[in-house]
């Protein structure tokens, strides 16, 4: 529980994103168009950061299921930016060495239909810096 | 040099319990001008009281100091009781030694040489206080309201009744705002224009009103009490005292498709018009954008069919000017603009509404006939969807919507749903809501029968995109509850628009001084204890430029806003504070420092003439202070660069021998 | 024991309608500050001149402090924003002529804050007695 609370922390911290601001109105995930692909949806990526439930999020595959579109930034009322926030839980996996769902070898086997390429791309930008 | 007494108050043993009130008496014996000096158990009461009076008359007073609670507490009764012996009120100080030392403090001696200090400070600044009077100035028993919807309407009746002249101004043909839009009214549902047109119809008759309608305010001047405005009466190029509003011009006229702005451009009227039918002043009004006799001089059969010959295409804008004692601003609210929504497809299609059309769809006096036919196609809709908050509650674009919540979305939105399930059962309605809000009587009630008597589903959710589909509106929204995404076939889509003040709230505000929030709504003096009146004097507030409003609620602050005028101009003189600002005009140099941080619009300057060295004669610029305007905050006296301006009652001298008083 | 027997000279300037009401209230509740604090009444933060402040220090105060309604809630909607501004600047004029920033203060006390009120007191007074005496300003000839 106390290092979900430092994950949840540093997601704050990288994105910038206060997922306090949130009222709960849900036109994130009502504008998300990965939103079937998806576990756990938009308004919840900021639920479960605003009360340290990140285990979970972190072990899901909804979080590569974000196509980066930023609808749900330009739609949300508040300005909370959740696909901002996606981003930064991406990058907390990636950091937490030994912990990685994507390592780069383990990339092909990944590779089907049901994988947005957006992800993928993403995720080989970071590695290769 | 004054003779002052000095009274120190025992306050039972609240001072005397840990200040030595005889020493303090005694050591302030000596202070300059100081000839009396008594100390009692209780100065305030009937007998202390006394002891000042005698005292004042003895000794032949002119200031007196009193040693006791604080000014906060006793200061009137002490002014009071020096002017019932004959003394100026203001030569009166308090020194605050229960307050501000015996009680904070357990030490006798060091309560006792804090009281001293205190004791002296007083008696350093009463003698350089000079006796005040405070201004007076008339009242004109005339109040003018500006904006002629429900807010407005209640307000002059309820000055009228009260036997005081009040002018409505209103800038639309017609009174009635947005109440004389609206179909039925929430939690009641009784019809709206049965129960405003016949106050419309009152404030016609009522002896005291007169109504400006098509009318501007253009310029206002003066102060409370004393207003000289000046209105603009827009030529509608018909004669008003002529017309009978028999309404064969608007029949007749040939420039059949001008957008019909009383029914939201959802249908056309004439270039001649009578807004509705129950209208007021029912008169003609020409479009001067549409008028083809106006434009190129071609057509005139208004003026041909008119029997009684009201018609004038010379008109020109008229301006009336006025006096009036108090002004009330009710300018009301309008829906935002959906134009940067583009997610909900608003400008796309014609079937994505806002909640006022749809007001007027349902409307029987409406572009249908009060039938609920699509605008594109004019066919039933048996699927509608609502979405709340749109614009409300948003803080994430200032151009895009309002941080505020509108507060009479919910409720419209459930009365609409009721009403839609009421009359087409065979419809389905959905409602969107992120919160429901219904404080107020009966409002839960209201919402709840609209979902479980009327089956319309509410759905924990927002609405993220509308998508127009052939002839249907895909409705992409989440349900919160359910943890999906719902993608609905709608026929039409109802979008609770954020409301905003009407646009001419922010000139008029200029004009009269009158201070605003950051979303444009007019300030109130306190939020919780002055909330229909504005910070500056003889301006009042009423209705939604105040903040959202429903009707109720505006009609209970039109009310109060009605009495708070009443109570002014009740008054034949109005009595200023007399610790107002005052510019030695010898040491004025215009430089306008002091107009630039006036809050209230106090300062104004005049050309005088000064005599000069050799007989000559110097004009120059000075800053004159309206006292009757003045609330002597003394902001203008700390920006004035030559010490001209000063303030009466906590003077620059007076301020600095009480700082000498302490320090020495 | 010599730092005990210095009592700085204090002077307080509270507006009207908050900061003096809100030293009533502090005295209501009996909050205990210092007696070296003297309050001066203004009608607003907004009507002190610098010249009241340099003439407490030409004097002989060792600390000026200024309390005011807080931002937004002005009795008179704006003072104490310009309140606000002039004394940032005369507090950095007074830094540099040699007079600690710590001896000046602008204070926010609403009339509900009787405690914040004598809190602020008791630290200011503390503050200005560990600072010692303020000779830098003090025009002599004003002492007899």
């Amino acid at each position: 529980m106390e290092n979900s609370k430092n994950v949840c922390d540093e997601i704050v911290r990288i994105s910038k994103v206060n997922p306090r601001k949130c009222m709960k109105c849900g036109k994130c995930s009502g504008t998300c168009p990965a939103y079937d692909e998806m576990e756990y949806h938009p308004h919840q990526f900021v639920y479960m950061v605003e009360t340290g439930d990140i285990e979970p999020l972190l072990k899901s595959k909804s979080i590569y299921r974000c196509l980066s579109c930023f609808a749900c930034i330009d739609r949300c009322p508040r300005g909370v930016e959740p696909a901002k926030l996606v981003e930064a839980v991406r990058l907390m996996v990636v950091r937490q060495q030994g912990n990685n769902h994507l390592k780069p070898d383990d990339i092909p086997e990944l590779l089907d239909e049901d994988l947005p390429q957006q992800a993928i791309v993403s995720a080989f930008r970071k590695y290769t810096k | 040099m004054q003779r002052i007494g000095v009274f120190v108050c025992w306050c039972g043993s609240n001072i005397a319990g840990t200040v030595d009130v005889v020493k303090v008496a005694e050591a302030l014996k000596s202070e300059p001008g100081v000839v009396h000096s008594a100390n009692y158990q209780y100065m305030c009461s009937q007998a202390g009281q006394q002891l000042i009076k005698d005292a004042i008359k003895e000794h032949n007073l002119t200031g007196i100091v009193v040693c006791s609670c604080s000014p906060r507490m006793h200061e009137a009764t002490f002014r009071k009781t020096a002017a019932a012996a004959g003394l100026n009120p203001y030569m009166v100080e308090i020194a605050n030694i229960r307050e501000q030392c015996s009680w904070i403090h357990k030490d006798m001696q060091e309560g006792t040489e804090k009281a001293i200090v205190l004791g002296r400070t007083a008696i350093a600044k009463v003698n350089l206080n000079a006796p005040l009077k405070p201004g007076e100035s008339p009242v004109t028993k005339r109040a003018l309201v500006i904006g002629g919807g429900i807010a407005g309407i209640q307000t002059a009746l309820d000055i009228a009744d009260a036997g005081f002249e009040v002018d409505i101004v209103e800038k639309k043909p017609t009174i009635g705002g947005k109440m004389a839009q609206l179909d039925k009214t929430f939690p009641t549902l009784d019809c709206a224009a049965c129960i405003l047109t016949p106050k419309m119809v009152d404030v016609a008759q009522h002896e005291k009103i007169r109504i400006f309608s098509y009318s501007e305010v253009e310029e206002v001047k003066g102060f409370v009490g004393n207003f000289d405005v000046k209105i603009r009466k827009k030529a509608r190029y018909v004669k008003e005292d002529v017309c009978t509003g028999c309404g064969l011009c608007t029949e007749k006229c040939p420039m059949k498709k001008v957008p019909n702005d009383f029914n939201l451009g959802m249908d056309n009227k004439r270039a001649i018009y009578i807004p509705f039918a129950q209208a007021v002043p029912k008169i003609a009004t020409i479009d001067a954008d549409y008028c083809n006799m106006l434009k190129n001089g071609k057509c005139g059969v208004c003026a041909k069919v008119c029997t009684a010959k009201a018609i004038d295409y010379t008109q020109k804008d008229e301006f009336v000017e006025e006096k009036y004692g108090a002004i009330v601003a009710a300018t009301g609210f309008n829906p935002i603009s959906m134009d940067k929504f583009d997610e909900f497809a608003y400008s796309q299609s014609k079937d994505v509404i806002t909640s006022l059309e749809f007001e007027r769809l349902m409307n029987a006096a409406g572009p249908t006939a009060g039938k609920l036919l699509r605008p594109s196609d004019g066919v039933h809709p048996h699927k509608i969807v609502f979405v709340q908050c749109v614009g409300s509650r948003c803080a994430s674009c200032a151009e895009k919507g309002k941080e505020y919540c509108s507060k009479i979305c919910c409720m419209y939105t459930a009365k609409h749903a009721m009403l839609t399930r009421d009359k087409y059962p065979d419809t389905d309605v959905t409602v969107f809501y992120i919160d429901v809000r219904t404080p107020g009587k009966q409002f839960d009630e209201f919402y709840r029968r609209a979902a479980e008597e009327y089956g319309v589903h509410y759905i924990k959710g927002m609405v993220g995109k509308v998508s127009p589909e052939g002839n249907k509106l895909i409705v992409q929204g989440s349900d919160l509850i359910a943890n999906k995404q719902l993608k609905i076939e709608a026929d039409l889509v109802v979008l609770a628009a954020a409301i905003e003040p009407d646009k001419s709230a922010r000139p008029l505000a200029t004009m009269l001084t009158a201070s605003m929030d950051t979303n444009d709504f007019f300030t109130e003096a306190h939020p919780k204890l002055r909330p229909v009146e504005s910070p500056t004097a003889g301006i009042f507030l009423s209705g939604a430029c105040q903040g959202p409003k429903d009707i109720p609620e505006t009609v209970s602050q039109a009310g109060a806003a009605a009495a708070k005028v009443i109570g002014l101009l009740a008054k034949d003189k109005l009595t200023g504070n007399p610790c107002v600002a005052q510019s030695d005009e010898l040491m004025c140099n215009g430089c306008s420092s002091c107009e630039k941080v006036c809050p209230y619009g106090a300062i104004t300057y005049a050309d005088k003439e000064f005599r000069g060295p050799n007989r000559t004669t110097l004009i120059r610029r000075v800053a004159q202070v309206n006292e009757a305007i003045c609330q002597g905050c003394g902001c203008c006296t700390v920006a004035c660069p030559s010490g001209a301006m000063d303030l009466k009652g906590f003077a620059n001298k007076q301020i600095m021998a009480e700082v000498d008083a302490i320090c020495k | 024991m010599q730092v005990n027997e210095y009592k700085p000279k204090i002077v307080a300037f509270c507006c009207n309608w908050c900061s003096y009401a809100g030293a009533d209230l502090a005295g209501s509740n009996r909050l205990a500050y210092p007696a070296e604090v003297k309050v001066i009444r203004v009608p607003c933060s907004c009507r002190v001149n610098p010249m009241f402040i340099l003439r407490a220090f030409q004097r002989g105060a060792d600390g000026v402090i200024l309390c005011g309604c807080h931002p937004g809630d002005c009795h008179y909607t704006s003072g104490n924003y310009y309140t606000r501004r002039r004394m940032a600047l005369l507090f950095s004029m007074l830094d540099y002529l040699g007079i600690e920033k710590e001896r000046t203060r602008v204070e926010w006390v609403s009339a509900a804050e009787g405690a914040k009120f004598a809190a602020t007191m008791n630290d200011f007074v503390k503050t200005v007695t560990a600072l010692g005496e303020n000779k830098r300003l003090e025009d002599l000839r004003c002492k007899k």
